[in-house]
């Protein structure tokens, strides 16, 4: 009665994931080999005078204050993004699962933003609330808001949060709702029956049921602040004022093709790509044993 | 009909083809977007008409960090473009990349051009020549920062517009005035390093940095912490606390506000005017940067901005012919007043620099001499020359983050200057290791 299909040939599941692995190979342990190759290296922008000086570019990157402030500001940031674009989601799908009449009409406009690159959101949002032309300016300045974030660091710092949440929320928003309306009808009318309040039936019933996308999405949150915001930093306050913006992968980025420090930049990008896989792990250690599947 | 003009395209392909393959194509990697990259396809037009042997072909690569990037990455593949245009900020980072680069001096006498550093101007030279008096790149686009004011807004606040601020302490007093006349910003600034740090410092005859501020070697220090610089940066300090100095962040943003009307009086470069002239409802005008009288020997001279031209190594004896050719054709006294009047650079030679004023162009717009009087105000001195830092792009960064930290009521302007003179040290000892030869 076996009714697995089982594969004769010995080389056929292998030819089978090889581009795969190919693709993986190339795309991604070629590059993370050739970035702790670098990380030991100083060398001039053109390539032609290297030196090998094995763990100098760490020491000075942990030596630089600035460095260390460059972590502070991710954390805060990656946090800000992360959790305020599940809750705001989070809010949105459940709204949008309750709507009767023209629900399809709000979803399609809740999942729009998702269609829009980040450098491009990071534009919209940068005229919107630009200094001194930008019609949200406009208004804050009626309300007696002096709105510049050219020079304020919070206000740079918020401008860049909110954009790289509203890019990130119609991503949340389509898991979410995909969620909510697998959670079988009959559970939650059962609890209706037995007295329980909307709010109560949401944290009792719809939210543990709701966790192993709630999980998904934390951790893809985290990676999308790490390293997918960096359009939306580039195309706004591109690390200022004062680098209270310089957010790690966005230095990275500054330190290797705009000051042209290879080996700087190289052992940055290593420190970062320990920092995700860290992360990582520990989500899926600690945080995944709540999760009811 | 569809297909027609596919045919033709495909037709004007196969001729452009076999007629590049009669001319050696020079390639030539800029910066100069809009009007200016119009200008530039024009320029290497006329010298293409002009004769048979060579094709420059100008492509438009971006910013200048993005162009010189682009050819970074593709001397390394192996396949760079024969002329790059840099910035000024990335002038050492050239210069210590021997072998990378062909230098200019070298490039014109093997190829017979005929070939005087001198006729070029002083401070614009000096900027692109290594410490034995040879010139290293070719000085294309240059500027200087210059002031403008805004006529109708110091007639509302009482003031005399036909004078303008000729020291700091004037323009405190203006702004003062101005501010008391309902003026929402008084004063703002483009570029912040580049106007109030490195060009303050040659135009008052006081070094940016050690070793004749890097020309004279890669072992430089940073020496913006003198008295001199904190009281500059505590005036800009105490006219934004008071509301008549407004930041505009690190290019050229103050331009917006200033043809806005919002702020009256700014320092940006000459290359600003443009964009001026086309959206300023108002009457205005520019004349040099204001300067401390108390310093001895004030004004100097101003420095430059811009760009000059570079090429890269590796390319056959032929197109270096060919890119000489370009160069003797671009300093061309008639081919300089053009590109100076339609672009509001600064004229590079002397002569074209003369040529420009038999023309009485300066009579009907003296606006565009004040950033060549300024630059040759007065001989350059080991000060004044220009500047040399490697590295200077993140060097900049760091002044300018510095200031900004100082704006947003942070730091105080000493402690704000003494931290970037030790990260600047620290990313020109960095460079000086890289580039050990």
């Amino acid at each position: 009665m076996e009714k697995r299909v089982v594969f004769q040939s010995k080389w056929l599941p292998y030819a089978l994931v090889a581009p795969q692995i190919a693709v993986t190979v190339i795309f991604f342990f070629w590059p993370a080999v050739q970035a702790v190759y670098w990380s030991f290296l100083v060398q001039d922008p053109f390539g032609l005078s290297t030196t090998f000086v094995w763990f100098q570019n760490y020491a000075e990157l942990f030596r630089s204050s600035h460095y260390l402030d460059s972590f502070r500001i991710t954390a805060i940031f990656s946090t800000l993004v992360a959790v305020s674009g599940i809750l705001i989601s989070l809010l949105l799908a459940v709204m949008a699962d309750h709507v009767l009449r023209g629900a399809l009409a709000y979803k399609t406009l809740l999942i729009w933003p998702y269609a829009v690159a980040p450098a491009i959101a990071g534009v919209l949002w940068a005229f919107i609330f630009a200094p001194s032309i930008g019609i949200a300016t406009y208004v804050l300045k009626k309300w007696g808001i002096d709105w510049n974030w050219i020079v304020n660091g919070d206000q740079a710092m918020l401008l860049i949060v909110v954009a790289a949440t509203w890019k990130q929320i119609s991503y949340n928003f389509l898991f979410f709702l995909a969620g909510l309306q697998s959670i079988p009808r009959s559970l939650l009318e059962a609890a209706a029956i037995d007295g329980a309040s909307p709010f109560r039936r949401f944290w009792t019933v719809v939210f543990p049921l709701l966790s192993p996308v709630t999980f998904y999405l934390l951790v893809i949150n985290i990676v999308y602040a790490f390293f997918g915001t960096f359009g939306v930093v580039d195309a706004t306050t591109q690390g200022g004022p004062a680098g209270t913006t310089q957010i790690l992968v966005y230095k990275v980025y500054h330190d290797g093709v705009k000051a042209a420090d290879l080996g700087s930049s190289a052992a940055q990008s290593v420190v970062l790509m320990i920092i995700v896989i860290a992360l990582t792990v520990i989500q899926f250690r600690f945080v995944e044993k709540k999760v009811q599947y | 009909m569809i297909r027609r003009p596919l045919i033709a395209a495909l037709a004007a392909f196969g001729l452009a083809a076999t007629t590049a393959q009669a001319q050696t194509e020079i390639h030539f990697w800029h910066s100069m977007g809009g009007a200016l990259g119009d200008k530039v396809s024009e320029l290497a037009g006329k010298f293409n008409a002009s004769q048979k042997d060579y094709r420059v072909v100008p492509t438009f690569k971006g910013t200048y960090p993005e162009s010189m990037t682009a050819a970074i990455a593709s001397y390394r593949a192996g396949n760079a473009p024969h002329i790059l245009q840099v910035f000024e900020v990335g002038t050492a980072t050239m210069m210590a990349a021997k072998g990378a680069v062909v230098p200019v001096y070298k490039l014109m006498k093997d190829a017979d051009e005929p070939f005087n550093p001198k006729a070029y101007l002083g401070p614009v030279a000096g900027y692109y020549t290594d410490s034995k008096g040879n010139m290293l790149s070719f000085p294309f686009n240059s500027s200087t920062a210059i002031f403008y004011w805004n006529k109708d807004a110091f007639k509302k606040a009482g003031l005399d517009p036909e004078k303008p601020p000729k020291t700091w302490k004037e323009l405190v007093a203006v702004a003062e005035k101005l501010k008391a006349s309902g003026q929402t910003c008084a004063y703002t600034t483009s570029w912040p390093s580049w106007v109030h740090v490195e060009n303050f410092s040659a135009w008052h005859n006081v070094p940016i940095g050690t070793k004749e501020n890097g020309l004279a070697g890669t072992d430089t220090e940073f020496r913006i912490n003198t008295p001199l610089h904190v009281r500059q940066l505590t005036m800009l300090q105490d006219l934004a606390k008071r509301g008549m100095l407004s930041y505009s962040g690190r290019t050229n943003q103050g331009g917006a506000k200033f043809t806005s009307g919002e702020c009256a009086m700014m320092t940006e470069s000459t290359g600003g005017q443009a964009n001026v002239r086309r959206g300023a409802k108002f009457d205005w005008a520019v004349t040099q940067i204001p300067y401390w009288d108390d310093v001895a020997g004030a004004p100097q001279n101003a420095i430059i901005g811009g760009a000059s031209l570079w090429v890269m190594g590796g390319k056959t004896n032929n197109s270096y012919k060919g890119v000489a050719r370009f160069f003797a054709f671009l300093s061309r006294p008639e081919v300089q007043m053009e590109w100076h009047k339609d672009t509001g650079y600064v004229p590079i030679t002397y002569a074209a620099y003369e040529m420009t004023k038999k023309s009485g162009y300066y009579t009907q717009n003296p606006g565009a001499e004040v950033a060549i009087k300024m630059l040759a105000n007065k001989p350059p001195t080991a000060n004044s020359k220009g500047l040399r830092f490697g590295n200077f792009v993140q060097g900049r960064e760091v002044i300018e983050e510095e200031m900004e930290a100082v704006f947003a009521g942070k730091k105080e302007p000493k402690a704000a200057l003494d931290e970037a003179v030790k990260r600047g040290n620290e990313i020109l000892r960095k460079f000086e290791a890289a580039n050990k030869s």
